[in-house]
């Protein structure tokens, strides 16, 4: 009946007993998500950030707009028919941190990207009632009025490769001219050959400058664009 | 040490656990509630059988019940496509010009269309479609690329300046101030003859008179001689009331539109919705104030 007196008598003993079965109930718990296959999807399309995309989803970060947007459409009917096809974790493998969230005051964005123009999104932000008169959004229209200051983008490429992101060395040396590329559209080539899928425009409709609303727009643009679904075909036992 | 005892005072047993002399009653958990944590366990045992649970070495067990969260979305999904199958089937195979024929079709697609308005259309054209500066009003019978059904179903699918799609409507006005086409004296010129197209009353009406040979010379082409526009072009009828990057039209917003012009776009939505989406979406739109 009393056999763990032994062991509520003798501190040392205790300790070396609990940790020895949190030791377990972790193991069992988190190595499987290393080695299980099909926890990890292959799947065609997701690659880095771009540069000023990168820069765009730190300003995302940076306003804290996780803590009203989700990016992650589950498998559900309803929200599948709003938002479109249903995440995946490969979407969001070059996130660090990821940007899942779990409040939706406003939409989910996993898949915003070339919902809108443009100009709507830049409209949108700077005042987004007077395009949706029943948001409760507050306007970010100091984006457009603020230079990005993208001075140490090559070395933020850099230091995400140390937590396995495969920048390479071509992307990390011209990361500040690819910013400057993506986001006024001028010899953009170079740019768009290092980052399939990728899009270079003016987006803040200034051409003059590169600005944070320039970097948010293009990050705003690319969510969810880069799984082509039409050749892509999810397990469904997964 | 361990000896069970009865306690004077409550008459219970104790655990016969003792720390300085302090001894504890034994009060066993209700008969109730061990043999509900006995019936858990047993449900779990059962639970991960039925369920995908336990990790093995290659791949977690899958349960014998194959149950995924994908593949129940995909039976959800699939019983909505099948209880709307045989409307969903003949709006697909028939041009939108025939929906608006039958009316049975017509009903089922309006509502549709409504449905997928409110999700994709109603952040920039207002819930009541009654649209926002820079985004026309779809109400009225003012139609920038044509309001007839063909016509509202070719801009939805392919949108307006939609990037990457070659179908869509690329036309765009000539960036007349930015470029230089016209020095702004010329601009504010054509601005106010262009104001009396719509029965307003010039600033200048000398101005007004000057504007009138600039505007035949750069903008009737697309605009129309009398200012009616082209929906070949989606240029704005300048002749009516009715304003898209505006809130109640004069003269300085003209001036502004002529000299750095802004370019409406409107996403391809059959890339991103599919054809039958498109079709339902055209009806319901034609049914707000589409014209012939």
């Amino acid at each position: 009946m009393i056999k763990h007196e032994k062991i509520e008598t003798n501190a040392t003993l205790l300790l070396i007993l609990s940790f020895l079965v949190v030791t377990i109930g972790g193991l069992v718990q988190i190595t499987p998500l290393f080695y299980l296959q099909n926890t990890i999807e292959k799947v065609a399309g997701p690659r880095p950030y771009t540069p000023l995309e990168l820069a765009g989803r730190n300003i995302y970060v940076r306003e804290g707009c996780y803590l009203c947007h989700s990016q992650m459409i589950r498998p559900f009917r309803d929200e599948v028919e709003r938002y479109g096809h249903y995440s995946l974790a490969a979407e969001s493998q070059y996130d660090h941190p990821f940007q899942w969230g779990s409040k939706r005051t406003g939409p989910d964005l996993a898949r915003v990207g070339g919902k809108y123009s443009d100009e709507w999104q830049r409209q949108h932000l700077a005042d987004p009632r007077s395009v949706v008169p029943e948001s409760v959004m507050p306007g970010y229209a100091f984006l457009a009025g603020k230079d990005l200051d993208y001075r140490n983008i090559g070395n933020h490429l850099k230091t995400l490769t140390l937590v396995g992101v495969p920048y390479d060395k071509g992307q990390i040396d011209n990361a500040a001219a690819d910013l400057q590329a993506q986001a006024t559209g001028d010899n953009a080539d170079a740019m768009l050959k290092r980052y399939p899928k990728s899009q270079a425009r003016d987006y803040d409709g200034d051409p003059k400058r590169i600005t944070e609303m320039d970097a948010l727009v293009s990050y705003l643009q690319m969510l969810g664009t880069l799984v082509d679904f039409s050749t892509f075909k999810p397990d469904v036992s997964r | 040490m361990s000896k069970i005892e009865k306690d004077e005072i409550s008459g219970v047993d104790t655990t016969g656990h003792e720390w300085d002399g302090i001894k504890e009653l034994n009060h066993p958990l209700p008969r109730w509630w061990v043999m509900t944590f006995y019936a858990t366990i047993v449900f779990a045992i059962g639970y991960t059988i039925l369920y995908p649970a336990w990790p093995l070495l290659r791949g977690a067990t899958p349960g014998v019940l194959g149950y995924s969260s994908r593949g129940d979305l995909d039976k959800s999904l699939e019983a909505a496509a099948a209880s709307q199958k045989d409307l969903a089937d003949k709006i697909a195979a028939t041009p939108v010009a025939g929906i608006m024929k039958d009316e049975k079709l017509r009903a089922f697609a309006t509502a549709a269309g409504a449905a997928a308005f409110k999700v994709n259309c109603v952040q920039c054209h207002g819930s009541g479609a009654a649209g926002a500066i820079g985004y026309p009003n779809l109400n009225d019978n003012d139609w920038l690329w044509g309001g007839s059904i063909d016509e509202i179903y070719a801009t939805i699918g392919n949108g307006i300046r939609a990037p990457g799609n070659a179908s869509t409507h690329a036309s765009q006005m000539p960036n007349f101030g930015g470029d230089g086409i016209l020095k702004p004296e010329q601009i504010a010129d054509v601005a106010n003859y262009v104001w009396t197209l719509s029965g307003g009353k010039p600033d200048d009406a000398a101005a007004a008179t000057r504007g009138k040979q600039i505007y035949a010379d750069n903008c009737a082409a697309c605009h129309g001689d009398a200012g009616q526009g082209n929906k070949e072009f989606g240029a704005p009828n300048l002749a009516d009331q009715i304003r898209l990057y505006s809130k109640n039209g004069s003269i300085k917003d003209i001036e502004a539109q002529v000299t750095r012009p802004r370019h409406g776009v409107m996403p391809a939505w059959g890339a991103k919705l599919g054809d039958t989406a498109v079709k339902e979406l055209a009806v319901f739109v034609h049914s707000l104030g589409g014209g012939v």
